[in-house]
C-alpha cells in the first residue's frame, strides 16, 4: 500500500507550506511575535481578551485611527505592524523553543507576550541570549527584575506586589477594625505568592490581625466544598482571593449558596476580569480589584473613551484588566521606538530602542506609566480598589480608591518581600 | 543495507550530524537538541515496554533529573554539564532501586497507575515548595563543558552534540541489551511469567534492571532538556509530560529503540511549525498528523524501515 503512504505524506507536508506561501511582503514592515493563551483555562479569562486587543490596537495603529498622543505616525514609526500569534499552552520547555522559533526562525523584530509567570521565568534570560527586544505585558511575579537584570527585556505591567498590598490598604481603610482574615488561593506559584504578600502587608499594616485559616484549593478544581466548610468553621471577618476564570466563578457561586459571605467581606484581587460576566452573583459589598488602573478603573482620556468604544463595538463586551495590559505593552514598543527615533524616518536599532524606554513614561488607555524599577525595564503604576455594587443587574464599582505608583512598590533596588516585612520604607502615598 | 549492522547505522548518524550541529541554524539546533533529550527517555520506556512495564510515570525521573541539576547548580555550585549528568543519573539509580522493588511486583495498568500516582507524588511536593519557586520553578545558569565556558551560542551547539552523542550511545547500547539474555528474558516474560520462572530465571530480578534502565534515561533525558531550556519547573513531572513520553513510544513504534529518536525529533518538529503556522488548530494538525501514522503505520514509525527490511529479505 504504497501510495497510500505517499499520499499521507504529500497531505501533511502541504498542510505545512501553505500558510509559508501565504506570507509574501511588499513594505518593510515591523514584525512583532505575541504570545497569549489560546488553548486552556487561562485562555477564556486572559489570554483571547489580550489577543484582542493586540489585534485592535495593530490594525488601528496600521490605519492610523489611534487618537493623542498617537495620532502622529501610522504603525510604529511610518513602519506597518505585522504580527505572528503564538499560542501560550505546552509549558516552559514548549515556550522556550517556541520563542527561539519566533527570534531565529519567524525574524520578528520583538516579541510581546507571557501571562504565565513560569513562562516568563523561563524565557526571560533567552532575551538577552538572542539580543531579542522582548516585552512582558501581564505576568506578575517580580523575581524576573529582583533576581537578574537584563538588557532587552521590559515589563510594561506592574508585578503581583502592589496587587495585594494595596488590597490591604483598601481593606484597613473601608474597615479599620478587621480582626481576622483568611485566604483562598490556588495551589500554585501566583496562589502562594498572592496570599504571602498579602498576609505580609497586613502583619505590616496592621499588627494583631489573626489569620484565620489559609487554604489551597487545587489549580481548576471548580469544587470548593472542603473549602468553604473550613471557611465556615474559621469565620474570618475577611477572605481574601486570587482565584480567576471559572475557579473564581465557581467559588463565588458555592461560597454564596453556602451564605460563606454573608457578614464577611470577599476581596477578590483579580475580580475585574469577570466582573461584567460574574454581575448577577458576585455578593455586593466584594472588594475588587485589576491588576491595575485597568478596564473599569481607567481614568477618563480621550484615548481609554477611544479604546473602550472601540472593544466594545468590534467584541461587544467591555475591555477586562489583561486587554488594557495588552494594549499598554504595545504603545509602550511604539512609544520607545517613536522616541528612539526622533526625525529620522527609519527603524532605530534595538540599542537606541532600548536606551530610549529604560526609564521612558509614556500614555496608555489606563494612563501614565512610568518604566521605573528593574534598572528602568520595569514598569510602576497607580493602582486602583473598588467596592462591587450592583444597580439595575449591571456590574458597578463605588468608593474607588486610587493609590499612586510609589505608595504600593517598592522603590529601586529593594525587594518586594523584604519591603513589605520591613516596614513599607520609602513608599509615598500623597 | 539491511546487513549494515544497528551500531554502524548510529555511528555514521553521529558523524553526520555532529558537523550539522554546528552550522544549522540556532532554532533548528534548539528543537533538535530538546527532541533528542525527549527522545532519550522514550528510547527507556521502550525498552521497559518490550518487558512489558508501560510506564505513565517516566516524568518522576525527568523531573528528579532535572530537579537534581537545578539544585546542583543552584545550591551546590556545580555547574558542569558531564557532573550535572552523572548526578542527575545517580539520583535516578538511587530512588529506582527503591521504587522498583515495590514496582516491579506490579503488571499492566496497576504497573501504570502506580507508577503515574508516584510521579504525581513528587509533582504535588514540587508545586508545595515555594522555596524552589513553585509551579514557576527556576532558572539555571548556563553550563561549562569540562571546565570549558565557551559563550551562550557555542554552549548550545556543544550541548546538541553532547545529547546527540548520548542518545545515540544510548540506543546502541540498549540496542545491544534487548538482544542480551537479560533482555531476550524481558520478552519472554511478557509471553509467560511462569515458565520464565521455571527456566531458573528470576523475573523480579530482569524487571527491576529493566526499571532502573528506563530511570537513568529519563534521569539524563531531564538533565539535558534542564541545561538546554535553562529553566526546569514541576511540569516536568506532570502527567502529560509521561503521557507524551507513551504516545511518542507507541508512534515510534517498539520493535527498534533508536526509532524513539526519529520519532521525537519528528513530534517536536510538527509540533512547532504548527504552533507558528496555526496558532488556534495546532492541536489539530498534531493531531492529525497522529492519526494519519495511526491508520497508515498501525506499527509506528519504524515499520517504514523494517518493512523495507523484510521485502529485501525475500528472495
Amino acid at each position: 500500500m504504497n501510495w497510500q503512504r505517499t499520499t499521507a505524506a504529500l497531505i501533511a507536508a502541504g498542510a505545512l507550506m501553505l500558510p509559508a506561501l501565504a506570507q509574501a511582503q511588499d513594505a518593510k514592515p515591523f514584525k512583532l511575535g505575541i504570545v497569549t493563551f489560546l488553548s486552556g483555562a487561562a485562555a477564556g479569562p486572559f489570554g483571547v481578551p489580550a489577543r484582542n486587543a493586540a489585534e485592535l490596537i495593530v490594525e488601528a495603529l496600521n490605519s492610523g485611527s489611534v487618537p493623542a498622543p498617537y495620532a502622529g505616525k501610522k504603525g510604529i514609526n511610518g513602519m506597518p505592524l505585522e504580527t505572528t500569534i503564538v499560542d501560550e499552552a505546552g509549558g516552559t520547555t514548549k515556550q522556550v523553543t517556541e520563542y527561539r522559533n519566533l527570534a531565529e526562525r519567524a525574524g520578528v523584530d520583538a516579541v510581546i507576550g507571557y501571562i504565565s509567570s513560569g513562562d516568563c521565568l523561563a524565557i526571560a534570560p533567552l532575551a538577552d541570549e538572542l539580543k531579542k527586544l522582548t516585552i512582558f505585558f501581564d505576568c506578575g511575579t517580580p523575581r524576573i527584575f529582583e533576581d537578574a537584570s537584563y538588557k532587552y527585556l521590559f515589563r510594561t505591567g506592574g508585578t503581583a506586589t502592589m496587587d495585594n498590598l494595596a488590597a490591604a490598604r483598601y481593606l484597613l481603610k473601608k474597615k479599620a477594625d478587621v480582626k481576622s482574615v483568611a485566604g483562598i488561593n490556588q495551589n500554585y506559584a501566583w496562589g502562594h505568592d498572592s496570599w504571602n504578600d498579602f498576609k505580609a502587608s497586613m502583619q505590616t499594616l496592621k499588627k494583631d490581625v489573626k489569620f484565620a485559616t489559609e487554604q489551597f484549593p487545587k489549580l481548576g478544581a471548580g469544587q470548593y466544598g472542603t473549602e468553604i466548610s473550613a471557611l465556615l468553621v474559621a469565620s474570618p471577618d475577611v477572605i481574601h482571593s486570587s482565584l480567576w476564570g471559572g475557579d473564581m466563578e465557581a467559588f463565588v457561586l458555592q461560597g454564596t449558596a453556602r451564605g460563606a459571605f454573608d457578614k464577611r467581606t470577599l476581596i477578590l484581587t483579580a475580580g475585574e476580569s469577570a466582573m461584567h460576566r460574574l454581575a448577577g452573583q458576585i455578593p455586593d459589598g466584594t472588594i475588587i480589584g485589576a491588576r491595575g488602573p485597568h478596564g473599569d478603573f481607567a481614568p477618563k482620556s480621550e484615548l481609554n473613551d477611544w479604546f473602550r468604544k472601540a472593544y466594545e463595538a468590534r467584541f461587544n463586551t467591555p475591555p477586562t484588566y489583561p486587554s488594557y495590559k495588552m494594549a499598554q505593552a504595545l504603545l509602550g514598543l511604539k512609544a520607545a521606538t517613536e522616541k528612539a527615533a526622533g526625525d529620522q524616518a527609519s527603524r532605530p536599532t534595538d540599542e537606541a530602542i532600548v536606551k530610549a524606554f529604560e526609564g521612558l513614561t509614556f500614555t496608555a488607555p489606563s494612563g501614565e506609566v512610568h518604566m521605573k524599577l528593574g534598572k528602568g525595564h520595569q514598569a510602576i503604576q497607580e493602582i486602583a480598589y473598588g467596592t462591587f455594587k450592583r444597580e439595575n443587574g449591571k456590574a458597578t464599582l463605588v468608593d474607588v480608591v486610587r493609590y499612586p505608583a510609589e505608595c504600593v512598590n517598592p522603590p529601586e533596588g529593594v525587594k518586594s518581600m523584604d519591603w513589605l516585612t520591613g516596614g513599607l520604607k520609602g513608599a509615598k502615598c500623597d | 543495507m539491511a546487513k549494515l549492522g544497528t551500531h554502524a547505522l548510529l555511528l555514521a548518524a553521529a558523524v553526520v550530524l555532529v558537523p550539522l550541529g554546528l552550522v544549522l541554524p540556532t532554532w533548528l539546533v534548539f528543537l533538535v537538541t530538546i527532541g533528542l533529550a525527549k527522545g532519550l527517555v522514550v528510547i527507556g520506556l521502550v525498552v521497559m515496554m518490550r518487558a512489558g512495564l508501560v510506564s505513565f510515570g517516566q516524568g518522576l525521573y525527568y523531573g528528579l533529573g532535572a530537579y537534581s541539576a537545578g539544585l546542583a547548580a543552584n545550591f551546590l555550585g556545580l555547574n558542569d554539564a558531564v557532573l550535572l549528568l552523572v548526578i542527575g543519573a545517580a539520583v535516578g539509580i538511587v530512588v529506582a532501586l527503591g521504587l522498583g522493588v515495590l514496582l516491579v511486583r506490579y503488571r499492566q495498568i496497576f504497573f501504570a497507575m502506580l507508577s503515574l500516582a508516584v510521579s504525581m507524588i513528587l509533582y504535588g511536593a514540587l508545586v508545595r515548595s515555594t522555596a524552589l519557586g513553585s509551579t514557576d520553578g527556576f532558572n539555571l545558569p548556563p553550563p561549562t563543558f569540562l571546565g570549558l565556558a565557551p559563550d551562550v551560542e557555542t554552549g548550545r551547539r556543544i550541548l546538541f552534540v553532547l545529547a546527540l552523542l548520548l542518545a545515540l550511545g544510548t540506543a546502541s547500547l540498549l540496542h545491544r541489551f534487548t538482544r542480551s539474555p537479560t533482555g531476550v528474558l524481558g520478552e519472554a516474560i511478557v509471553m509467560n511469567e511462569i515458565r520464565v520462572e521455571y527456566l531458573g530465571a528470576s523475573v523480579s530480578r530482569v524487571l527491576l534492571i529493566t526499571y532502573v534502565i528506563g530511570a537513568i534515561t529519563a534521569a539524563l533525558g531531564g538533565v539535558l532538556v534542564a541545561l538546554a531550556t535553562s529553566h526546569i519547573d514541576p511540569d516536568l513531572a506532570f502527567w502529560t509530560t509521561s503521557g507524551e513520553f507513551v504516545f511518542v513510544a507507541i508512534l515510534s513504534g517498539t520493535g527498534h529503540v533508536a526509532a524513539s529518536l526519529v520519532g521525537m525529533v519528528l513530534f517536536e518538529t510538527v509540533r512547532s511549525f504548527a504552533f507558528q503556522y496555526s496558532p488556534y488548530t495546532w492541536q489539530m494538525v498534531v493531531g492529525t498528523a497522529m492519526l494519519l501514522v495511526i491508520v497508515f503505520l498501525p506499527y509506528g514509525l519504524w515499520s517504514l524501515v523494517s518493512r523495507g527490511e523484510g521485502r529485501s529479505a525475500r528472495p
